[in-house]
């Protein structure tokens, strides 16, 4: 019981992780109605910066919060520049154009920063909580995922600028007719979602220590959670990551062994979309013929 | 029409001068840019034609290749047989993921084919199916030599061989595509309510059409293990998956001379890349993939049809 106790609370911190990563799919997919395969590299590069900023001697939350804003402004950057040109053609050259990205970002990364795994700190204390069941870090990880998610619930239901943004996602016409300036809300939602993203990697690198290659994983276990909330519900992404993380440690421990761990976000996400396309907290899209 | 056929004319010449002119090594490169064009064709159909996205062909390849290398390391099977008990694994594999994959949209569908191509090394490696997988060691197998004495190299031989299966599977692709089927998958990824109107059983050709396809990437598959040597689970990354996509989008969607200009690029520009920064060659080819798709969004098919019909107007 005490071993499963461990499991289960252990996968909550990992999945506090997914879910901040699947928060970032969200709002990607939110603002612009795309699923962005380069978010894990994404966040993987801003993991980069804040360790540079750290080995350049800034304090922990110092250079926590110049990231966000660093990264902010290069998810905005990568909208106008990389994305918007293809944004009227099809789905496919958008997909390569991620893949272009994903490829560019960690190759970049690798000549920057080299492929040797760098340890990256944890602004947490290092006993761990709850007589060695959790370690702080996992709680800590968790917490701030939770405080992002009511930031941003907040920013979308009360500040005129998330309504601005939520309409120009929901219907770009009329939205421009009432003078929202689309293109802007968009780049906005990439911003958003890069900010999310430097903070999930800023999280998981004191886990899985930090190597260009260090989201491939976590970023197809998001991408599972962003399925099961429902790929249209910044609370569904959150509780999905949570699942997930949960799910993966007691299949892995009791059923399949850790070797097969990949293949439980196959048949999650297979699952999930053969039983419930929509997600648990997801809205049922109609269209019309 | 006459055009084109001197055009394939004079490329099944060189085509076949080729082996002769170069060196073995670059004889295994083309060989591999013929077994891309097989895997890219059948991707096509099912991406470019039927409008289903698949980020996962790179499983449907390893099942091709581990059929064959199983078949010849562990029951002495000759090289030849594997092609065609390959095609049958991957078409039954394939239309049995095709099935739940039906109800899946676009990118939807894209992402249940990446967590395929992403979970299946992992699978290969499993202790369970390690007796006949080799698991993380792989199987090694060894190529063939040309057969009743003709003097040519093993690499030569096997590109000759590769050369007549490739063509006969474009022939297969050729009229397939422009027949009753190809219409029917075109009517289905352009309109799926106004197909199923005419008759057409979407549910059926959808999952056929992944069949189809996966057999195709099946032969490429085999083809590519015996050309390689060798079958490992780390040699079918989700990067494989990814390439192939990168191949028909670069090559052409939709056009069937496309998987030939897709599968030069990915046999070729990681080695242009690397020769322009030995310091981040997969920038470069990111790099390379993003402005081809802001200078041809049809590919190079795409900018080849525009100028024919620009000089014939």
């Amino acid at each position: 019981m005490e071993a499963f106790l461990a499991q289960v609370l252990s996968g909550l911190a990992t999945g506090g992780i997914y879910a901040s990563v699947a928060l970032a799919l969200v709002m990607i997919h939110q603002a612009t109605h795309l699923v962005n395969f380069a978010q894990g590299e994404m966040a993987m590069f801003s993991t980069y910066i804040a360790w540079s900023l750290l080995n350049a001697g800034m304090p922990y939350w110092a250079a926590f919060f110049l990231t966000v804003a660093i990264s902010f402004a290069g998810g905005m950057l990568i909208e106008r520049l990389v994305i918007r040109p293809v944004e009227k053609g099809s789905v496919l050259s958008v997909v390569v154009v991620f893949i272009g990205l994903l490829v560019i970002l960690n190759a970049v990364a690798g000549w920057i920063y080299s492929y040797t795994v760098k340890p990256f700190p944890s602004p947490f204390p290092a006993e761990p909580l709850f007589g060695a069941y959790v370690s702080s870090h996992g709680v800590g990880a968790i917490a701030v995922t939770l405080v992002v998610v009511l930031l941003l619930w907040a920013f979308f239901r009360f500040t005129p600028l998330g309504l601005a943004m939520r309409a120009a996602a929901q219907n770009p016409v009329s939205a421009r007719l009432v003078g929202i300036r689309v293109g802007w809300m968009k780049a906005l939602g990439w911003g958003l979602a890069a900010a999310i993203g430097a903070i999930a990697g800023m999280m998981v690198a004191p886990v899985v220590y930090l190597d260009p290659n260090m989201m491939a994983g976590i970023l197809l276990y998001a991408f599972a959670a962003a399925l099961l909330g429902g790929i249209d519900s910044p609370v569904g992404a959150v509780v999905g990551g949570f699942i997930v993380g949960v799910l993966e440690n007691l299949v892995g421990t009791y059923l399949i062994g850790n070797e097969l761990k990949l293949t439980v976000a196959l048949v999650l996400i297979v699952g999930v979309l053969i039983v419930k396309p929509s997600g648990l907290f997801g809205s049922t899209t109609v269209e019309r013929v | 029409m006459k055009a084109r056929s001197i055009a394939i004319a004079i490329l099944l010449v060189a085509a076949c001068v080729l082996p002769f002119v170069v060196s073995n090594f670059r004889v295994f490169q083309f060989t591999m840019v013929l077994v891309y064009a097989i895997v890219l064709l059948g991707l096509n159909m099912l991406t470019g034609y039927n409008g289903q996205i698949s980020l996962g062909h790179g499983a449907f390849y390893a099942i091709g290749a581990y059929t064959a290398a199983i078949l010849m390391d562990r029951f002495g099977a000759p090289y030849w047989l594997t092609v065609p008990v390959s095609a049958l694994v991957c078409l039954v594999a394939g239309f049995l993921f095709g099935l739940p994959a039906l109800r899946l949209e676009k990118v939807y569908l894209a992402l249940a084919t990446f967590a395929l191509g992403v979970a299946l090394p992992q699978i290969l490696k499993s202790k369970g199916l390690e007796h006949w997988t080799g698991g993380v060691q792989g199987i090694v197998i060894t190529k063939p030599d040309a057969p009743f004495g003709i003097p040519l190299s093993a690499d030569q031989w096997l590109y000759f061989f590769t050369l007549a299966v490739t063509v006969a599977m474009f022939v297969l692709a050729v009229n397939l595509l422009r027949g009753r089927i190809g219409l029917a998958m075109v009517a289905i990824r352009d309109h799926p309510l106004a197909a199923s109107a005419m008759g057409i059983d979407i549910a059926m050709y959808k999952s056929l059409t992944f069949g189809v396809s996966a057999m195709y990437t099946g032969v490429g598959g085999a083809l590519g293990a015996i050309a390689v040597q060798f079958v490992a689970p780390d040699s079918f990354t989700a990067f494989l998956s990814i390439a192939f996509l990168v191949g028909i989008v670069v090559g052409g969607l939709a056009t069937i001379e496309g998987a030939l200009f897709g599968a030069l690029f990915i046999q070729f520009v990681p080695n242009v890349a690397d020769q322009v920064s030995k310091a981040a060659p997969w920038a470069i080819y990111g790099i390379v993939l993003i402005a081809f798709m802001y200078l041809m969004p049809g590919g190079v098919s795409g900018v080849i049809r525009q100028a024919w019909r620009r000089k014939n107007v």
